[in-house]
């Protein structure tokens, strides 16, 4: 089909220019519309959530709901504060997903580089070997895994809680596409000047590449920080929870719900990630985006 | 490069143990990695499904294909499977339509887009457990702003997570809100990438805005529909937090998907063979999809 259109532009000469303008009236209110109601329907739960953190128990349990709390207090955060411990939660995430996504991207730098730049005889059964592994979801092997990591003795500790979701096979496959874009001359003028593969990965192909590398981190911070079947089976002990683990202990601890300390907890856990998205969110959609460009 | 070129082939030729060594350095880590937690828990789950074995027991019993013929036999596997394909394919097709419709309409030139893209694209890359926990607030029949929004336009609440016909409802609503800014993304990136002047000429054509969307703008985003059916059917498949945080499968097993059931027989039954067994069947699943992909891609679709 689209052939057709492309015959009939060689056909149609230029010379009428778009009218634009008058038309357009009418749709254009639609659209704010249609636009309005979209943006509501994204943010009005997170207003609902944000709201409830701060309301006291008679505000959050009445008939009709109540929109706003009388005053924004801080006994609800203090609350969840007190009942599970956040700081280690936080620290744990923190740790976990620093650590993880550092170690995730150099090694998928690496693999990239070596598959790219070195000469090898199996190159392409490796990065074979890489890239088939996007079929196997972590999700898939959880039972063997758990074993492995128990076996070792690595429940609560993390080692067990990073390393088997380590290794980098998105992330290669990306790289490795950004690789083959760029410029050889610089890395024979570098090969020439005798610096070392090592160096040349590090000082010449990560510094023009950082774009690249900084939407592909951001995406991998993103999900490390939310990942939540592996940490849930692999820690037990509440000091070594993750935050998206820990959340849940707020959840339903004498049987009712109490939702003013939940919605506190639940904003402490996703006011960070929106903050981090609203300030890089051009780095984080390119990141979101390139896996479907390329693939 | 002519001066460099000999030394190169040489090399290539032998293949000295310092390119094995650099080789090694490089690619190594990662390929041990993906052996360790990857490949070698692929084939041991394999061999868990033939064995009758607890997780955590020191001894298991082989048994051959008995756990897969006992899961196809079992009277709630019927129930499981329902649940994964109305939770799949409602999830993937919703998805793709409304983010569709949301790309189209981002893709305006309206005042305003860029920040409501943002907001659109926001809870994709929150946590999915805090997503189900909030959106159990906005549920809640007596309590929630759902239900006071129902009963504003005359209509009552279901009670949602008591219900074993509104949780499935309730657990693609949330899902459909986290993900489908995700698909309006890509959407948006492919139509920004549609170039404008075939729209002009389908316009000059005489095309209105429905037919210019359905002949020009439909056929170029093959390959982005395509893709995204893709990959939405695959994370589709393997859910998990949304579900946990909301219902634990439940209302009477009214949310267990193949997945929920991995997780449920695996760790709390603790069913470990049967539960490989389930993880087996679904990862076959997921393998056909992405062979049809694959076939798909190699004959249809360049872009």
């Amino acid at each position: 089909m689209s052939v057709d259109v492309r015959e009939k532009i060689a056909v149609t000469p230029p010379a009428v220019p778009m009218t634009t303008g008058k038309k357009h009236g009418r749709p254009r209110l639609g659209g704010y519309l249609m636009m309005a109601v979209a943006v509501a329907v994204m943010i009005l739960p997170l207003v609902w959530m944000m709201l409830a953190s701060f309301k006291q128990r008679d505000e959050i349990y009445t008939v009709p709901i109540q929109w706003l709390p009388e005053s924004f207090e801080l006994s609800n955060y203090f609350a969840a504060l007190a009942a599970v411990p956040f700081g280690n939660f936080f620290i744990n995430s923190l740790i976990t997903t620093v650590v993880g996504a550092t170690l995730k991207i150099s090694l998928g730098l690496t693999t990239a580089y070596a598959v790219v730049f070195l000469e090898f005889p199996f190159k392409k059964f490796i990065f074979g070997l890489v890239v088939f592994a996007l079929l196997v979801p972590q999700q898939i092997v959880i039972i063997p895994n758990y074993t492995l990591v128990s076996d070792l003795g690595w429940i609560n500790s993390y080692q067990g809680l990073i390393l088997p979701g380590l290794a980098s096979a998105f992330g290669t496959f990306l790289f490795r596409q950004h690789f083959l874009t760029l410029p050889i001359s610089i890395l024979e003028a570098a090969a020439l000047d005798g610096a070392s593969h090592w160096t040349r990965l590090w000082k010449f192909v990560v510094p023009i590449s950082a774009p690249t590398i900084a939407a592909v981190a951001l995406v991998s911070i993103v999900s490390e920080w939310n990942e939540y079947l592996w940490p849930l089976l692999v820690v037990d002990k509440a000091e070594m929870m993750t935050l998206p683990v820990g959340l849940t202990l707020l959840q339903n601890n004498d049987g009712v719900t109490n939702w003013g300390v939940l919605m506190a907890g639940t904003v402490l856990i996703t006011v960070p990630v929106l903050i981090v998205f609203f300030l890089l969110q051009r780095r984080i959609v390119t990141g979101l985006t390139s896996g479907a460009v390329t693939g | 490069m002519s001066t460099m070129t000999p030394p190169v082939v040489m090399r290539k030729r032998r293949t000295p143990w310092k390119s094995w060594l650099l080789f090694l350095l490089f690619a190594g880590p990662n390929v041990a990695l993906l052996i360790i937690f990857t490949y070698k828990p692929l084939i041991q789950s394999l061999q868990y499904s033939l064995l009758q074995w607890n997780i955590g027991s020191a001894t298991a019993r082989f048994v051959g294909l008995s756990n897969y013929s006992n899961w196809f036999t079992d009277p709630t596997t019927a129930n499981v499977v329902k649940v994964t394909v109305i939770f799949t394919l409602v999830t993937v097709a919703g998805g793709m339509v409304l983010g569709l419709s949301l790309a189209l309409l981002l893709n305006r030139k309206l005042r305003g887009t860029g920040m409501a893209r943002t907001v659109v694209v926001a809870p994709y890359v929150l946590s999915g457990v805090a997503v189900g926990l909030l959106w159990l607030f906005v549920f809640d029949p007596n309590f929630g702003v759902l239900g006071a929004v129902l009963k504003g336009i005359g209509l009552g609440s279901p009670d949602w997570y008591n219900d074993p016909s509104w949780a499935l409802p309730m657990i693609i609503i949330v899902y459909l809100w986290k993900n489908v800014g995700y698909v309006a993304l890509i959407y948006l990136a492919a139509l920004q990438a549609v170039p404008k002047d075939l729209l002009e000429a389908a316009t000059l054509d005489g095309a209105g805005p429905f037919a210019s969307f359905r002949n020009v703008m439909l056929p170029l985003l093959g390959p982005t529909t395509f893709f995204l059916s893709v990959t939405t059917l695959l994370s589709s498949l393997q859910s998990f937090d949304i579900i946990q945080a909301m219902t634990k499968g439940g209302p009477l097993e009214g949310t267990t998907t193949m997945m929920y059931q991995i997780y449920q027989e695996g760790f709390a039954t603790g069913r470990a063979g049967y539960s490989s067994a389930i993880a087996t069947i679904l990862f076959l699943v997921l393998l056909v999809i992405t062979a049809v992909q694959m076939l798909f891609i190699q004959k249809k679709v360049h872009y």
